[in-house]
């Protein structure tokens, strides 16, 4: 079980949390013309890095907020946790 | 029986305290502090088990976890316990055990036929021979291969003991209360930081209690005693002995199993039988010392046959002697402290050592005992079947390819000594990969990948002087670094024998023409030839090896067997064994029981049960109950002897005829405010938000971003920024994260807060023509006129003296009301109604008929909006706002959702106007088609009709408006049902609205 550190309660167990995927996709702008392959991308498409990745966690057993984590996917080491508005 | 094995004044059981015990239906008697092992051995028995292939006889290996062969079962009905290992069991007054895995007894098991039909049963032979024909899989092969290699047989009652979990912090976990963990654990504690020091076994100390040292002057185990009782008497530290740190997981989160309860006479009622900790440490220390590793030679799995280390334990710390003629079989010099051991205690050893010489102080000590030492032999055969009598010997050639000479000389037992094993699990565990270590002949920790260190014998150093001193280094550094304390304790003084150099011979080779068992996976029945055939079948990978094999895979996870397996194949393969590699290890490191994992989590608090404020009064008026998600709500108030069914159908004539009352507090409730917050509903929702007055409510659908409906419900403007949403019951708690995500992710410039209080507020709905009346009399102040409180209104009002919010809305299609106060009130609002409804014939109503009003009115739900449909196939088409951007409209331009013969919502009645359809049933245009009969389309949801008095059901039909008026049929295969059915519109009731707007 990993200890996730909430930039808001601080360091809390996995098991308050829940995962949220990744933090780097964008909604695509709608008042452009969006191609069908950008908006399934958008949809669906991951990359799924070995390593670094920077994902989103939802602290619901908390205090509710969404935030920002650089995670590795080999070691489930975490280097940083951010709020979501600030950056990685 | 008298004890024959036991000896006077040795050993630290209670003698004056007896137990008698079970074992295969005969009585015995042992100590407090034995072990089920050591009471037998005590009582001369050996034979305790067969083996899980052949069904050989075995006795015990070891004296602890590295037990691979004494697997019993323990009492019976809901309390028994299978694959208990009796080296790890204490005794206690009235403990029943029996051997598992054979048939009828353990003295003659009629599955040993497979041990002389074995060359037919090579490794390998089930992926061989029962690949084919696969029909016989499951009817023949399956039960006859569980039957003749079960391990023992699981409870069929539910579990009647009690487990608990706990959560720990601390700086500094120590595995392992051995020299070197207890050395640590003084340093560190001594140094202010918070220490869990965790042992398996019941007492103190490791090596110390079997060791002959001495540190500071004091025999090894007073030392250890004393330190503990320092340890104990420190608030910093938690001493915790019966509890086996089993896994090592991610960010230094390790799991410990503490045995709380089999020990005790007579526990409380309210002890638990386990204790599951959860324990997060800054830093982990590994002592868990290490395993010696057994010899392999003809029929080496005989019982009588153990370590040397188990042999010297069984003397010391429990006063038994394993035989009184005893061979002591070593490759090193670790097996002369137990050759020592039975000198001293006046049985005569005969030393068999495979190395020509040995400069250790511990052998010159033998030589000075006039202990019989041959050195160049060793143990060629085992002979005896149900226990070891005689051995057949031998002289090794320089080469140690064959024999000199060969001679039969009586014994009783073989004492064998292979070397030492550290133990790494837990480091490996934790992502340490391991190194080999070619001084130990081992595999010992490499780069800690997490917070954790390994020490003593465990990380490869076997004199007690190093381990001392590795040990205070370890806590002291660890708790500097943690504390920022600098107050070091010197490193007592320690006395100890010498040992030589080991040999790494290990594997006796076999006499011309004798093809003799040579056994290296004891709970596995992996033997010799099974490897070389395993090599010589092609199979180059260790990990290959080990699943074509199944060496190492048993639940004591190869803790004797891995490297002698891993040595046989470097030597096969001419290669060294770090060449080779190793197999990775997995928690748990011993078996731990589901109890201990599920924890307090069985029954009924498996999970939360969530109940409304007017529970009380629902169980008091003969409410039966359903599961709605974590909730229960009533589903039909039952009179009388009636069925779900009569109930449900009066409840929902009563709504519609008159009126009924209907609790509906676990709809979900999400209270919204912020100047944005109708632009954010305006992007949540698919329909227009922006233009909602204050006072009115409006119908609204969710979808996922893929366009799938998600969620719909009713949300209603309170004032100018503040918004109240209702969801369904099943959806609540998913659309507050889905509304937060939104919020907080993709438009954090929206100013806007949304918060749950669906259990702020008790809600019901009062529904039927009557329900203005009804509210006439609960509101006299207020204008609930059809102009006061119109269709989708809302107000505020006073409920005698509580304030309530009033909702126009109707999910039963009549003219109906929500009515919410806060929770406390939920009672008072309820009896209120009850009351003043009395007149009016009111009556509560349950799920089943809410489910009744709903379905005939074509109002979707839970089973229509099944995470499969868009809107248009319910025919949601109109709340899709053409104007604006709303969540999932970009992906209902995807092709598949533009299909014009999408399966669309649609009614269907039974032709005969009596049948009703089972939910599931899947619609078809020919009830005979061969099979599979092409599917149009399935039914979500039935009722009764109260309206018209006969079946009607919805169903999700394949281009279901064009086939309005055509007739198919219902298939429920599982009910055998096929039920000719006419498809009308969804909208059997008041299709035009009418009642709801009255
Ligand atoms: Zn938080």
């Amino acid at each position: 079980m990993l200890e996730i550190k909430c930039p808001y309660c601080g360091k809390r167990s996995q098991n308050e949390f829940s995962y949220g995927g990744d933090a780097t996709v964008k909604r695509p702008d709608l008042e452009k013309e969006v191609s069908d392959k950008e908006w399934d991308d958008f949809l669906y498409y991951r990359k799924n890095p070995r390593g670094e990745h920077s994902e989103l966690w939802h602290h619901v057993a908390g205090c509710r907020q969404w935030f920002k984590v650089l995670r590795s996917t080999i070691t489930h080491e975490i280097f940083k946790t951010v709020k979501m508005n600030e950056e990685l | 029986m008298s004890e024959k094995f036991r000896l006077d004044k040795v050993g630290y059981i209670n003698k004056n305290k007896k137990i008698s015990f079970k074992f295969n239906g005969k009585k015995y008697f042992g100590y407090k502090g034995d072990t089920l092992a050591s009471a037998l051995l005590a009582n001369g028995v050996h034979l305790i088990g067969r083996s899980f292939k052949y069904h050989r006889p075995r006795g015990f290996i070891g004296a602890g976890v590295e037990e691979s062969n004494a697997h019993v079962q323990l009492y019976s009905g809901a309390k028994t316990e299978p694959n208990a290992m009796a080296t790890t069991v204490e005794l206690v007054e009235g403990l029943v055990a029996k051997s598992q895995n054979c048939f009828p007894s353990v003295s003659f098991d009629l599955g040993a036929i497979n041990n002389f039909l074995s060359k037919f049963f090579p490794a390998g032979f089930y992926y061989k021979t029962f690949m084919w024909p696969k029909s016989f899989w499951y009817k023949i092969y399956e039960p006859v291969i569980r039957k003749a290699a079960g391990l023992g047989v699981a409870p069929l009652k539910p579990d009647p003991e009690r487990y608990e979990h706990k959560y720990e912090y601390c700086d500094i976990l120590i595995a392992g209360s051995g020299p070197s963990g207890l050395a640590s654990a003084l340093a560190a504690a001594k140094n202010g930081a918070r220490v869990i020091l965790a042992e398996d076994k019941p007492r103190f100390g490791g090596s110390l209690l079997t060791d002959e040292v001495t540190i500071g002057n004091k025999k090894g185990k007073d030392w250890a005693d004393e330190t503990i009782e320092q340890l104990k008497s420190m608030p910093n530290v938690i001493v915790k002995n019966r509890s086996q740190v089993f896994g090592y997981y991610d960010h230094n989160m390790t799991v410990m199993l503490e045995r709380t309860k089999d020990h005790i006479e007579n526990p409380s009622e309210y002890t638990p039988r386990q204790r599951l900790w959860y324990i997060r440490a800054k830093e982990v220390i590994i002592s868990t010392g290490s395993i010696e590793r057994p010899l392999v030679f003809g029929n080496n799995d005989r019982p009588g046959i153990m370590l040397a280390s188990a042999a010297k334990e069984y003397m010391k710390v429990y006063g038994v002697l394993v035989g009184k003629k005893p061979i002591i079989f070593t490759n090193n010099d670790s097996g002369y402290d137990t050759a020592i051991d039975f000198k001293k205690n006046g049985v005569d050893p005969l030393v068999l050592d495979i190395r020509s010489n040995s400069e250790g102080s511990v052998v010159k000590e033998a030589k000075n005992l006039n202990i019989d030492i041959k050195f160049s032999y060793g143990v060629v055969n085992a002979i005896g079947y149900r226990k070891v009598n005689s051995a057949l010997i031998g002289k090794l050639n320089d080469k140690k390819s064959g024999y000199e000479s060969l001679e039969s000389i009586n014994c009783d037992c073989i004492c064998v000594s292979g070397n030492w094993t550290p133990t790494v699990h837990l480091s490996s565990q934790s992502g340490n990969k391991l190194k080999f270590d070619e001084k130990i002949n081992a595999f010992i920790p490499n780069q800690p990948r997490q917070n954790e260190s390994t020490i003593g014998s465990a990380n490869g150093l076997f004199t007690l002087k190093s381990t001392l001193e590795e040990g205070f280094k370890k806590g002291y550094d660890l708790s500097k670094k943690i504390t920022d304390k600098d107050l070091k304790i010197p490193v007592p003084m320690s006395n100890e024998r010498s040992y030589g150099k080991q040999d790494k011979f290990w594997c006796m080779p076999l006499p011309k023409n004798k093809q003799y068992k040579r056994c290296v996976d004891f709970q596995n029945d992996v033997y010799v030839s099974d490897i070389e055939l395993a090599v010589r079948e092609g199979f180059r990978s260790i990990e290959h090896v080990k699943r074509y094999t199944t060496l190492g895979m048993a639940t004591d996870q190869g803790r004797t067997s891995n490297l002698n397996g891993l040595q046989l194949v470097s030597n096969i393969e001419k290669k060294i064994v770090p060449e080779v590699g190793h197999t990775t290890f997995r928690p748990p490191y011993t078996p731990v029981t589901i109890g201990a994992i599920v924890g307090r989590e069985v029954g009924k608090y498996y999970r939360p049960t969530r109940k409304s404020p007017m529970h009380n009064w629902h169980e008091n008026n003969n409410a039966v109950f359903v599961d709605a998600g974590l909730w229960l709500r009533p589903r039909y108030y039952k009179q009388d002897n009636e069925t779900l069914a009569e109930a449900a159908k009066r409840e929902a004539t009563n709504v519609r005829n008159n009126v009924g009352i209907c609790d509906v507090t676990s709809l979900g409730k999400i209270d919204i405010k912020g100047p944005d917050s109708a632009e954010f509903l305006n992007r949540i929702y698919t329909n227009a938000w922006k233009k909602l007055p204050i006072g009115k409510a409006r119908y609204g659908v969710m979808l996922r971003e893929d366009g799938i409906v998600f969620d719909d419900g009713t949300t209603t403007r309170i004032s100018e920024n503040h918004y109240h949403m209702t969801t369904t019951t099943a959806q609540a708690v998913n659309v507050l994260s889905h509304l937060e995500y939104y919020l907080q992710v993709v438009w954090p410039e929206l100013n806007v807060n949304v918060l749950s209080i669906t259990e702020q507020w008790a809600g019901v709905a009062v529904a039927g023509p009557n329900s203005r009346n009804l509210l006439k009399k609960l509101f006299p102040d207020t204008d609930v006129s059809k102009e006061g409180i119109p269709f989708m209104g809302f107000k505020e009002a006073d409920l005698f003296g509580v304030p309530a919010r009033i909702f126009r809305i109707s999910f039963s299609g009549e003219l109906a009301y929500e009515l919410n106060v806060e929770s406390g009130y939920g009672i008072f609002m309820w009896e209120k109604i009850m009351e003043l409804g009395k007149e009016m014939n009111i009556e509560p109503y349950g799920t089943e008929a809410l489910s009744t009003l709903r379905i005939e009115m074509g109002h979707v739900a839970g089973s229509e909006i099944d995470g499969r449909v868009i809107a248009s196939d319910l025919s949601l088409d109109g709340m899709l706002s053409k104007k604006k951007d709303f969540i999932g409209k970009r992906s209902l331009k995807r092709k598949a959702f533009l299909n014009p013969e999408r399966e669309k919502i649609v009614g269907v009645v039974p032709l005969d106007k009596k049948t009703m359809i089972p939910e599931g049933s899947h619609l078809v245009s020919d009830n005979n088609a061969k099979l599979p009969n092409p599917k149009l389309g399935h039914i979500s949801a039935s009722c009764w009709s109260v309206e018209y008095n006969n079946p009607f059901s919805l169903a999700i039909l394949k281009d279901g408006k064009k086939k309005i008026g055509e007739k198919l049929f219902a298939l429920a295969p599982l009910k055998n049902q096929s039920i000719p059915v006419k498809i009308v519109s969804s909208h059997y009731v008041d299709p035009k609205g009418e009642r709801v707007r009255s």
